[in-house]
């Protein structure tokens, strides 16, 4: 099932999620990228049902974008995850919107954030979440070795500790992680944890 | 959850009215055996073999290799436990150059794939140039997200050749639109994967990806109830497509696994007439 956590250092958010696109027994793809920036400075870490995931985080990164080039400015991350959240719970009533959301950012003004959004348009500032069937596993890990000043290279340690921990004791585990980071310089890719390569990689 | 057991309840021997009771003292223990003590017997089974259960009953596969994409499908529609047919053309060509494939509600991807190829003509014709795979999988990914939650079943692969060089994106009826390299879709596809996965490298040859294409559509045939009829196979290259082959997957079984002529050991003769 589908695996996403996160959590805040010190000026830095890091988010993980699996790269599994799965069908009920099958797995079509074991590198769909789950984590979309949403602009320079924010990142979406999503889990759901596969058309909603997509088309809700395009729509609010299409709107994210619509602003800027409005207003000249872009949202804040709290701003841009309060109206993530109205979206939600305005459609939650009549044609909801199965995704559940990681929203980590980087402003100037307040320095990194992590939002968790809940499905059912739960909004909360954290300073570490996660979603899925590892969230089990992962949770109580990062409550245990976090750190408000962790650095860079202590938080991709815990990361890691809560893969390894997914893959060793959910049943099914996904094979493959992707990591990414956001801090003062902006929102990119850190890492890919992958035991599974698929072949065509290795040839293209 | 109580055990039903109501199945085994045996109904009383209907030879005791107007006989004597010698009879019965034979049958008076029905022989029955002990069940194990498990809350329901059968239905962990059942439900494992439902959420598999196929919902899109065909086998479709598409691949992307060095020489382009190779696509292939079974031919067979069937009504629960009924073939309804044997010759369905599962691969639906939306224009020269792009192929969809057909795994759910036939009318359902008949129809949506002539809708994305009158989309298709009306944005080479609005912008002078053809539309990519991305564009035209995208298209069709967003009409089905509009229609979400209605009922709608299509498992989809839009295969083509574009500016980019091959694409291919499986789309399917809960709006899910997946870039890919390699993708089966329906009841058979675990079966076409297992196949496919291990015979597949990235440079083959035409003949050496048709051959592997209409081997994981026969292996997935074989194991599977829905599919079968004819194993169709094209090549998207980059002039657009060309069917390969098509074959009944009943003689390739005969073509991949002769059986060897039986010897007689004894010959009857016809008895001589008197």
């Amino acid at each position: 099932m589908e695996c996403v956590f996160g959590l805040v250092g010190e000026g830095f958010a890091i988010v993980a999620a699996d790269t599994s696109a799965v069908h009920s027994i099958l797995l079509h793809k074991n590198n769909e990228d789950k984590i979309m920036l949403l602009d320079s400075h924010k990142l979406v870490a999503a889990s759901g049902e596969p058309g909603d995931r997509v088309q809700f985080t395009e729509y609010v990164q299409k709107n994210v974008s619509l602003y800027k080039f409005r207003n000249g400015i872009p949202l804040t991350t709290a701003a841009a995850a309060n109206f993530t959240r109205g979206e939600l719970a305005t459609a939650l009533r009549k044609n909801p919107y199965s995704v559940n959301i990681l929203m980590a950012g980087y402003d100037n003004e307040s320095g990194a954030s992590l939002y968790y959004i809940d499905y059912i348009a739960t909004l909360h500032k954290v300073d570490k979440g996660a979603f899925g069937y590892g969230s089990y596993f992962s949770l109580s890990t990062m409550d245990r070795h976090y750190r408000p000043d962790m650095s860079v290279e202590e938080a991709i340690e815990l990361v890691d500790k809560c893969i390894l921990e997914i893959r060793s004791r959910l049943v099914v585990a996904p094979p493959n992680f992707v990591i990414k980071i956001v801090d003062k310089d902006g929102a990119r890719d850190y890492a890919w944890r992958q035991s599974v390569q698929d072949v065509t990689t290795a040839a293209v | 959850m109580k055990l039903d057991t109501s199945g085994f309840e045996t109904s009383m021997p209907t030879i005791g009215f107007g006989c004597s009771n010698d009879m019965l003292d034979g049958f008076s223990t029905v022989p029955s055996f002990d069940l194990p003590r498990t809350t329901d017997f059968d239905g962990f089974q059942k439900e494992a073999v439902q959420m598999v259960k196929p919902a899109k009953g065909t086998t479709t596969l598409a691949f992307i290799f060095k020489e382009g994409v190779m696509v292939a499908a079974d031919s067979r529609a069937s009504m629960g436990g009924y073939i309804s047919s044997q010759s369905v053309k599962k691969i639906i060509e939306i224009n020269p150059y792009m192929l969809g494939t057909m795994a759910g509600g036939a009318a359902d991807c008949q129809f949506w794939h002539r809708n994305l190829g009158i989309k298709c003509r009306l944005h080479e014709l609005a912008n002078k140039r053809r539309i990519s795979v991305s564009g035209a999988s995208k298209l069709l990914a967003n009409m089905l997200y509009s229609y979400r939650g209605m009922g709608l079943s299509v498992g989809t692969m839009i295969a083509g050749w574009d500016e980019t060089g091959p694409g291919l994106y499986y789309v399917d009826n809960e709006g899910g639109r997946l870039k890919g390299d390699r993708f089966s879709v329906g009841s058979g596809s675990p079966y076409a994967y297992g196949v496919l996965d291990s015979g597949y490298k990235f440079d083959m040859s035409v003949e050496e990806a048709s051959e592997l294409a209409r081997r994981s559509i026969y292996h997935a045939t074989f194991r599977d109830g829905a599919s079968g009829g004819v194993a169709s196979v094209y090549h998207v290259g980059p002039n657009g497509w060309t069917k390969l082959s098509g074959d009944d997957v009943g003689e390739l079984h005969y073509h991949y696994y002769p059986v060897p002529p039986a010897i007689a050991e004894q010959v009857m003769e016809e008895a001589a007439a008197e």
